[in-house]
């Protein structure tokens, strides 16, 4: 029965093929979970670009859609999807420059690695409270 | 590595066209590309959320339309939506198994992120310009 089911077009070879271990397989490193962040973080942005171009887009169709937008944004749950967006903005920003400093050979080091890793987690929370807080401030 | 080196192939040469899609380096060096775009134009996009947040309809389109934040707003929403396609592609390359849907979700997320690129350079363009023709 496996053989037939191999042999039929409807399973193609690299339908069947084994998956390399997943994450639950490795103990976690703070390396590791930061690529995992860098990755998730990115795919929350994919979404917060649409809350933003849906923001320009209201503000674009005039007075009413804009209220609605701007009520949206100043409620509890949309400042905390806003401050959940900015964090992973620093988060992806400084995995980011973690990632050019990567590609000009340098940081590989256990050391730098790891001083790496910590840095953007740290700085990425640090960032967002600052600019909060710069906003909050100015207004 | 340089007397290694006999060809008269450049290493570029050397590496276009390969890779799964025969793209060879093209989606990592334009990941880059956007990446670096998007570095330098965060700071004044924070800027423009932060002046324009919570603020009432007139004084969000001043802030908006302002010739500064509309070239800003637009650059960088064609670099995000360039960013996030190759982005989403790389994981639905990752985490998809099946051939079909695998297609079918990098055709799909092309279309979205065109999509979602060209609404938001239709926002700030009628913001911007359009206020003018008015």
């Amino acid at each position: 029965m496996a053989e037939v089911q191999a042999k039929s077009p409807a399973r193609r070879l690299e339908d069947i093929r084994p998956l390399s271990p997943h994450l639950q397989i490795y103990k976690w490193t703070w390396t590791m979970a930061m690529s995992v962040f860098h990755r998730m973080t990115g795919l929350a942005l994919y979404a917060g670009t649409v809350l933003i171009v849906g923001w320009l887009l209201a503000l674009a169709a005039g007075p009413g859609p804009y209220e609605c937008a701007r009520w949206l944004m100043t409620s509890i749950i949309g400042k905390l999807v806003l401050v959940a967006y900015t964090w992973a903005l620093f988060h992806h920003l400084l995995g980011g420059i973690r990632h050019f400093i990567w590609d000009t050979g340098a940081g590989f080091e256990r050391d730098a690695r790891m001083a790496l890793a910590k840095f953007t987690l740290v700085g990425s929370i640090v960032l967002t409270i600052a600019f909060w807080v710069i906003v909050a401030l100015a207004r | 590595m340089a007397t290694q080196n006999r060809s008269f192939r450049t290493p570029r040469a050397n590496v276009t066209g390969l890779g799964a899609a025969h793209h060879g380096t093209e989606h990592f060096w334009r990941q880059r590309l956007t990446a670096l775009a998007n570095l330098l134009l965060i700071v004044p996009f924070l800027w423009i959320l932060a002046a324009a947040y919570g603020r009432d309809y007139a004084s969000a389109v001043a802030i908006v339309s302002h010739p500064f934040s509309a070239v800003v707003l637009l650059l960088l929403v064609v670099s995000v939506a360039i960013h996030m396609r190759i982005g989403m592609t790389v994981v639905i390359e990752d985490y998809l198994p099946n051939r079909a849907q695998r297609v079918v979700a990098v055709i799909a997320n092309t279309f979205f992120c065109a999509a979602v690129g060209l609404v938001g350079v239709f926002a700030i363009v009628k913001l911007s310009v359009g206020r003018l023709l008015l």
